[in-house]
């Protein structure tokens, strides 16, 4: 085990280093720059050449990214649109995501594992194919147009704003209240972020149960007398998780990268935002932080999953 | 400066000189008083190769800035240029807090001290920026306590918002105007926007280096009914380079007619004529095709460019219509003057000038990226920014106006309505010479609805004097 954390951290590492100057070149191949987006009749192009001599743009490309990496490990990265710290860019939008996606996450697996596995249980039943029905529904509408019929609605019964992270009048609030208008606040965009998910996730421990149950040790326990509730909860179930292991390695990355449309949508100040504009804006320092974050994430989820699969699967072994 | 500066004379001649009394005794925010030490410092730090500001072009002529007294601030120009004295009223930043720090990274960018009627309290990043009234300032507190601004990125939504009263003033869309005007708690406002929408033809293409055939254009496109069914009837058709509410605009232009009939002789005059019966108009040979860009992500564009084709191909011209991103757009296509036709629009200034736009010596590296070159007009511009008397340069302008029309380098397609939707709670509290204050409804002025929100209240009770 030892030295296969230790191989898949080289591996890692060489992987990431690859994705970074991939990265770094289809940025800077892609057309426009930070500087030439100014359609502005009074800036005159001597003064457009002087600012990309300021943000280094003159340079050839390979001296842009060692310069960028060196930036970043000095911790004097900055962002060519407003001179910020870009790590402080990120921190400050980074937990609002996180929450967004937490609660959103914890709908899906609360809800689509339990839904799954009691569709598979009752196959073809009329609740079975109201599942299956809802659920092409909720891969198949588009997630904005349900985000602006949910809030259409909402304020039309409650009257009450439902944009953003939170009220910005509330000195007549009592904690209690503030407590309340976050969790208003936050409802909306989970569960429309929570429903293409659900149904995936749901569609997903349905077939991994309804496969798992032709399996010859199912039957072997059928047939030695177990009781049917047993072997369906106990043997089938647990082996139709192991899949979802995966799935919980993928979701890490997803748990910091944002939704750009839903937090356009719902005003939500977060990582999607973020990334949004930094790439219509050309802001090279910000874009390539964000996609090495969510890049070192995706191998991170990658290696967990790994692990847990060897953890959980007495057939699978790692020398 | 602007308000900062009681007055200011120009002394004209070869080398103008103009010279800004500032008032006395305003403070900044954090208490120390401003001078003309803070105007100059803002003044060399935009001038600072090191600073990333794009500013720097419009005080290139500045041969000098002095400070004679701590009240007075003076700068000289190499040669006349009227425009220059717009762009005095530029942000002014404190000297005693940016003297020592590198002004593109300092944390003074998202925390600033100005020396306004509302002073910075906090910004948060995509959410609000909160300012608070300022006991000092110099004309007297606002009545407001405090002013939140939203950062709501999907504007169309923004309506939910004001209808559920979570903003109290917003612009809005053309096609929620009708809708809110409907709201009982809400005033909609609706002023002529300082700038236009035009088609542009790129002069680098023989076939729009006839004026007949852009004339032609312009007599085939329907700017009554771009306005009607784009803006919802929020706009005026736009007669040439000015938007016609500005003093500068010249109201003897009028707009070319709608006149389809019109178009087609004047192409035919050209030699356009459909000689083999396809409905497409053709000449040596050659059906008369182009190519019609705009950027992608404004509808308003799009759905111009939309009208366009179909106008165009009813009178023979096959346009083919396409969306780029916006750098996309500007770096391979206006940048590299790679284009037929374009649908852009240019947001103006209150000083006339728009040398970078018009003036031949732009047409390489410059605004002037149809390439269009008219030596009188050229001639008209030169002249326009080196005269300070704003009766001589009204003539010039209008002249420059007229000539301009004529030539239809452009389509001059409209100039929208600024629209906005407020709270109907908010009056203006006035004082009267006996002392007495009074409320009165909130008006749109000529400089803005936001000019006098010092003056902004919401009352408790409401007994309002017209």
């Amino acid at each position: 085990m030892g030295s296969f954390i230790l191989r898949r951290s080289l591996q890692m590492l060489i992987t990431l280093i690859g994705i970074s100057i991939l990265s770094w070149v289809v940025i800077t191949v892609a057309p426009g720059g930070p500087i030439d987006l100014h359609m502005d009749p009074k800036v005159s192009p001597k003064i457009i050449e002087q600012m990309k001599k300021n943000y280094d743009l003159d340079k050839p490309v390979y001296q842009q990214y060692f310069l960028w990496l060196k930036k970043l490990f000095t911790g004097k990265l900055y962002s060519f649109k407003d001179g910020r710290p870009v790590m402080q860019k990120i921190s400050e939008r980074i937990w609002n995501t996180l929450l967004l996606n937490l609660v959103a996450t914890v709908i899906i697996f609360s809800l689509a594992i339990p839904l799954g596995v009691f569709s598979a249980k009752r196959q073809y039943s009329f609740l079975d194919n109201l599942g299956t029905f809802g659920a092409y529904l909720g891969i198949s509408a588009p997630s904005f147009w349900l985000a602006y019929l949910l809030i259409l609605g909402t304020v039309e019964l409650f009257g009450y704003p439902v944009l953003g992270m939170r009220s910005f009048v509330t000195e007549d609030f009592t904690t209690a209240e503030i407590v309340m208008d976050r969790i208003w606040h936050l409802m909306l965009p989970s569960v429309i972020l929570a429903i293409g998910g659900l149904a995936g996730l749901s569609r997903y421990t349905r077939s991994s149960m309804l496969e798992v149950v032709r399996q010859d040790y199912v039957r072997t326990a059928k047939a030695k007398g177990l009781p049917e509730e047993t072997v369906f909860y106990k043997h089938a179930l647990r082996n139709a998780l192991l899949p979802i292991i995966t799935i919980f390695g993928f979701l890490i990355p997803d748990l910091i990268g944002g939704s750009i449309i839903m937090e356009s949508v719902f005003a939500w100040p977060g990582i999607g935002r973020l990334s949004y504009q930094a790439v219509l804006a050309r802001d090279y320092p910000v874009v390539m932080t964000i996609l090495s974050i969510s890049a070192v994430l995706t191998l991170i989820g990658n290696f967990i999953a790994d692990i847990l699969y060897g953890i959980a699967d007495p057939r699978i072994r790692y020398e | 400066m602007g308000e900062l500066a009681e007055s200011w004379e120009v002394k004209r001649g070869q080398e103008p000189e103009i010279t800004f009394r500032l008032r006395k005794g305003v403070l900044w925010h954090d208490g120390k008083e401003f001078t003309a030490h803070d105007v100059k410092f803002t003044y060399d730090k935009i001038m600072d190769e090191k600073t990333n500001t794009v500013r720097r072009s419009s005080y290139e002529l500045v041969k000098k800035a002095e400070v004679p007294d701590p009240y007075t601030f003076r700068v000289t120009y190499q040669q006349p240029f009227s425009p220059g004295l717009e762009t005095w009223s530029m942000g002014i930043i404190p000297k005693h807090l940016l003297e020592k720090v590198d002004i593109n990274t300092t944390p003074f960018n998202r925390k600033p001290v100005g020396t306004g009627p509302f002073r910075f309290v906090e910004w948060v990043s995509d959410e609000k920026i909160v300012v608070e009234a300022n006991p000092d300032y110099f004309q007297r507190k606002p009545h407001l306590d405090r002013v939140i601004y939203r950062i709501i990125p999907e504007t169309s939504l923004s309506e939910m918002e004001i209808l559920t009263r979570g903003i109290d003033f917003s612009g809005i869309y053309p096609h929620q105007y009708r809708r809110m005007r409907e709201v009982p708690f809400l005033k909609t406002f609706s002023q002529p926007s300082l700038g236009y929408t035009y088609l542009g033809y790129n002069f680098k293409n023989p076939l729009f280096q006839d004026r007949r055939v852009r004339r032609a254009f312009t007599h085939a496109i329907n700017r009554e009914e771009i306005v009607q069914y784009v803006l919802y009837g929020l706009g005026t058709e736009a007669t040439g380079p000015f938007p016609s509410h500005l003093w500068y605009a010249n109201p003897g232009v009028k707009p070319i007619p709608y006149d389809p009939q019109k178009s087609r002789q004047l192409l035919s005059e050209a030699g356009w004529k459909d000689s083999d019966g396809d409905g497409i108009l053709d000449k040596d040979g050659k059906p008369f095709r182009l190519k019609l860009i705009t950027n992608s992500g404004n509808e308003i564009r799009r759905d111009v460019g939309v009208l366009v084709q179909r106008q165009l191909r009813e009178i023979g011209i096959d346009v083919a219509f396409e969306l780029y991103e916006w750098s996309v757009f500007i770096n391979k296509f206006i940048n590299e003057r790679h284009f037929d036709a374009c649908i852009l629009g240019w947001g103006l200034s209150v000083d006339p000038d728009a040398y970078e736009i018009w003036h031949s010596s732009q047409i390489e590296k410059g605004f002037n990226f149809i390439s269009y070159r008219n030596p009188e007009v050229d001639r008209l511009w030169e002249e326009g920014r080196r005269e300070y008397d704003t009766e001589k340069r009204k003539r010039i302008y209008w002249r420059i106006h007229e000539l301009i029309a004529e030539d239809q380098p452009y389509t001059f397609l409209f100039v929208p309505l600024g629209i906005s939707a407020l709270q109907k709670k908010f009056f203006l509290m006035e004082k009267e010479e006996a002392g007495k204050e009074r409320l009165r409804e909130i008006q749109l002025e000529k400089a803005g609805l936001m000019y006098d929100l010092i003056k902004w209240t919401v009352p408790q009770q409401v007994v309002v004097e017209q």
